[in-house]
């Protein structure tokens, strides 16, 4: 295996999650959701870590990686949109605001503007139906929306982030 | 201790928190705080109410006072005139869209009348991470109930109840305990599927965030019944509030001696822990479950063996989903008999449902078995928003169908679903009205299966894959007669090959549109026109010349800069530069600009 390229402060606290588990490979769903809300993603050699720490092939570990879709190897903008297109807003026009975001940020679902502020994400039903078509920013809900707002949405992230 | 006479509930649910409900329990508790209250008033965060399309709901009891869309800056009001003087606030009350006025008390919303609610009987009545209140609400007597029993007579009461699985399936919920209790084995497992991937649908969320203990309750039950030790939640980790309520449950439980060895001294021990999904809809199946469990890809398996044979470790696995577990201490502690009292011959009880789309009360619905979806879409829907025509509701999610006009007057049971050629499916109820193309609709579930297929077998893989070509070519307008014809041959294909339910299933909402709906593809294909002006390769933008003003308005907004013209005069829109976005439509005040 090739050698690990990272500082030893993190390959120390992927070692503590994995350690945390038992090192346990039962366990590499849990170690992972555990990895990326500490990293933000989950980029090739924090892999072969994960695999050599649970005692399994990195196959393994990147065949759970890339199946399930909450899980990352690119990382995320400061500011992750995730557009429901699940079938209510789906029927309230979703497709919409989410052509809208992709005008506005230049970017294709899945991608990270090149500045790191924004990344650009689908997602399948947040559960607040009542409220279609629904966005998130980070842990932020917008509901309701029109394409006409998205501009605006854009622009009090990047108004908060030159206040910063 | 203090009496209260007054309570003030505020809907925490995932919809209410997004419009600021934890704000408004704050402003509200500061209210009551600040006129020296606190000891009579007590408020109180609850799960969800289920009236969503107005949320946040915020419900004063014991006179059942109903404040809708409810902002923060409303709650001293509330507590003063309300509480304080006695008067409630008018304008916060919920207005009947058919008499025009202020409904006052909620028992006489149409929203709730029709309901029944055993499922969903504490959701937006206690704190869900308050046990004390479930216990108030006879939570774990049922628990308490059953260890005097024989495991044999509990089981026995479940199938005489009728219950079936609430995920979709629709399984006798006494049988499958039945036979993992059969399954000699020295360690079993409980596992409660909440991997509620089925998009537009909120029933699994709406009770754990609002219930959580109803879940840990019969779990236990269901340790006990099949000679499990160990109970597994499989949750979905895209909802944080439903995991966070659900930790705090288990954690009381065991304080209380609930959960943990011995449990009320009888014995018999149990313990639940949490696993968390990762985001793929295939996982709501058993097995591929249980693989995702082992912390390995969630793939399906051929069944038999069933989980209850052998499942999570090789283990016998019974797998309930969560609203099925939700009826289980109702029928406990009310009997059988009640329970198949409720609903119709072969489907008992009652159905949580998630309404949404285009209906005006969008929420969380709990009736009876044998309620017609007029009722539903209608009654307690409050039928079609703007005053659009119905057209189409989709049940059963990605593996469901599309039910018509002529259907609603069907009761709604696992198989008069299935034989009008839908399904129960878990519960998502999507209303499209005459704006909605059933050809884009059934593209748009295509694309949810292809993207969720695991890939593991063939016909799933593949097939789904070609048929959403098919429906892209007829979209775009590059669609023949032939391809219609290919469709069925190759969903008929998919439906008999592939390996688990969602390959299975995943061609019905094609096959039950194109059923349904046969003019609309003819269209696509024979005129190159989308009925509904939902397909942008098929329609185009066009300004009346005899109603344009010529005010320039639409060439501003344009974002494609495709409209031009010299103002006064009409203008005109280059076709080869529309994007067709409709912004145009939307903004032109003298309705000059159509579609076709």
């Amino acid at each position: 295996m090739e050698k690990i390229c990272m500082p030893p402060k993190r390959i120390e606290e992927i070692r503590a999650i994995c350690r945390e588990h038992g090192n346990d490979a039962g366990e590499l769903i849990n170690i992972l959701h555990a990895v990326q809300n500490k990293l933000g993603y989950l980029p090739r050699e924090v892999q072969e870590l994960i695999a050599m720490e649970l005692g399994i092939p990195v196959s393994k570990v990147y065949g759970v990686v890339t199946f399930y879709s909450f899980f990352t190897m690119t990382p995320k903008g400061k500011y992750p949109v995730s557009v429901c297109m699940g079938t209510a807003c789906y029927v309230r026009g979703g497709e919409k605001v989410l052509e809208e975001f992709k005008r506005q940020l230049g970017i294709d679902v899945g991608g990270t503007t090149p500045d790191g502020l924004f990344s650009l994400d689908s997602l399948r039903c947040v559960g607040a139906c009542g409220l279609a078509p629904v966005v998130m920013v980070g842990q932020k809900v917008f509901g309701r929306l029109a394409p006409a707002d998205v501009k605006g949405i854009i622009d009090e992230f990047v108004a908060l982030e030159r206040g910063a | 201790m203090a009496h209260y006479h007054t309570y003030i509930l505020t809907c925490g649910g995932t919809g209410c928190r997004a419009s600021h409900s934890p704000q408004i329990v704050a402003a509200l508790q500061q209210a009551v705080d600040d006129a020296g209250l606190s000891d009579e008033v007590k408020v109180i965060r609850t799960g969800c109410f289920g009236f969503c399309e107005q949320g946040p709901i915020v419900k004063v009891v014991p006179d059942n006072t109903f404040y809708v869309s409810v902002k923060p800056e409303d709650a001293s009001e509330i507590v003063r005139e309300h509480i304080v003087m006695g008067r409630k606030v008018e304008r916060l009350l919920y207005i009947s869209p058919e008499t025009g006025k202020h409904v006052p008390d909620s028992r006489h919303m149409e929203f709730y009348k029709p309901q029944m609610r055993i499922a969903l009987r504490n959701c937006g009545f206690i704190d869900p991470e308050n046990i004390e209140e479930y216990i108030a609400r006879d939570g774990y007597a049922a628990l308490g109930k059953v260890l005097r029993m024989k495991p044999e007579d509990v089981i026995r009461e479940i199938m005489a109840s009728g219950l079936r699985g609430r995920g979709g399936g629709g399984f006798p919920t006494g049988l499958k305990w039945k036979i993992t209790r059969e399954v000699q084995a020295d360690c079993k497992y409980v596992v409660c599927n909440a991997d509620e991937g089925d998009p537009g649908a909120f029933m699994d969320r709406s009770i754990l965030e609002g219930d959580p203990h109803s879940i840990v309750e019969a779990m236990a039950i269901n340790g006990y019944c099949t000679g499990a030790s160990k109970g597994l939640v499989y949750i979905r980790a895209e909802y944080p509030l439903a995991v966070h309520r659900l930790q705090v449950a288990i954690a009381q439980a065991r304080e209380y001696g609930m959960l943990g060895d011995d449990i009320m001294g009888t014995g018999f021990s149990f313990d639940i822990e949490i696993r968390y999904g990762a985001g793929a809809f295939v996982c709501g199946e058993e097995t591929a479950l249980i693989h995702s469990m082992e912390g390995r890809r969630g793939e399906p398996t051929v069944k038999p063996p069933y989980p209850s044979e052998c499942g999570y470790k090789g283990a016998p696995t019974n797998v309930n989903n969560v609203e099925t577990f939700a009826n289980i201490p109702p029928i406990i502690l009310r009997g059988a008999e009640w329970f198949a009292s409720i609903g119709t011959e072969k489907s008992k009880g009652t159905k949580v449902f998630a309404l949404a789309g285009k209906v005006n009360n969008v929420g969380l619905i709990e009736v009876p078995m044998g309620t017609t979806l007029r009722e539903v879409i209608f009654d307690i829907g409050g039928g079609i928003k703007n005053g659009k025509r119905f057209k189409a509701v989709q049940t059963g999610g990605p593996s469901g169908g599309c039910l018509t006009e002529k259907h609603l007057d069907t009761p709604i049971d696992y198989d008069n679903l299935l034989a009008s050629g839908s399904m129960m499916g878990s519960g998502g109820m999507i209303v499209m009205d005459e704006d909605d193309c059933m050809v884009s609709v059934a593209k748009f579930y295509l694309e949810f299966t292809v993207e969720e297929s695991c890939g593991k077998c063939t016909p799933c893989r593949i097939g789904n894959r070609r048929l959403l070509e098919i429906l892209e070519r007829i979209t775009a307008g590059h669609g023949t007669e032939d391809d219609l014809k290919e469709l069925k041959n190759l969903a008929a294909v998919i439906k008999d090959t592939s390996l688990c339910a969602l390959g299975q299933t995943a061609p019905n909402p094609v096959l039950s549109t194109m059923e349904n709906f046969w003019d609309e593809y003819v269209a696509h294909v024979r005129d190159k026109s989308c009925p509904a002006h939902r397909c942008r390769d098929l329609m185009s933008y066009y300004i009346d010349p005899k109603i344009c003003k010529g005010c320039s308005l639409c060439s501003r907004v344009c974002p494609a800069n495709a409209i031009s013209g010299v103002l006064k005069q009409p203008y005109s829109i280059d076709q080869t530069a529309c994007i067709k976005c409709g912004t145009c439509m939307d903004k032109c005040k003298f309705g000059a600009i159509g579609v076709r």
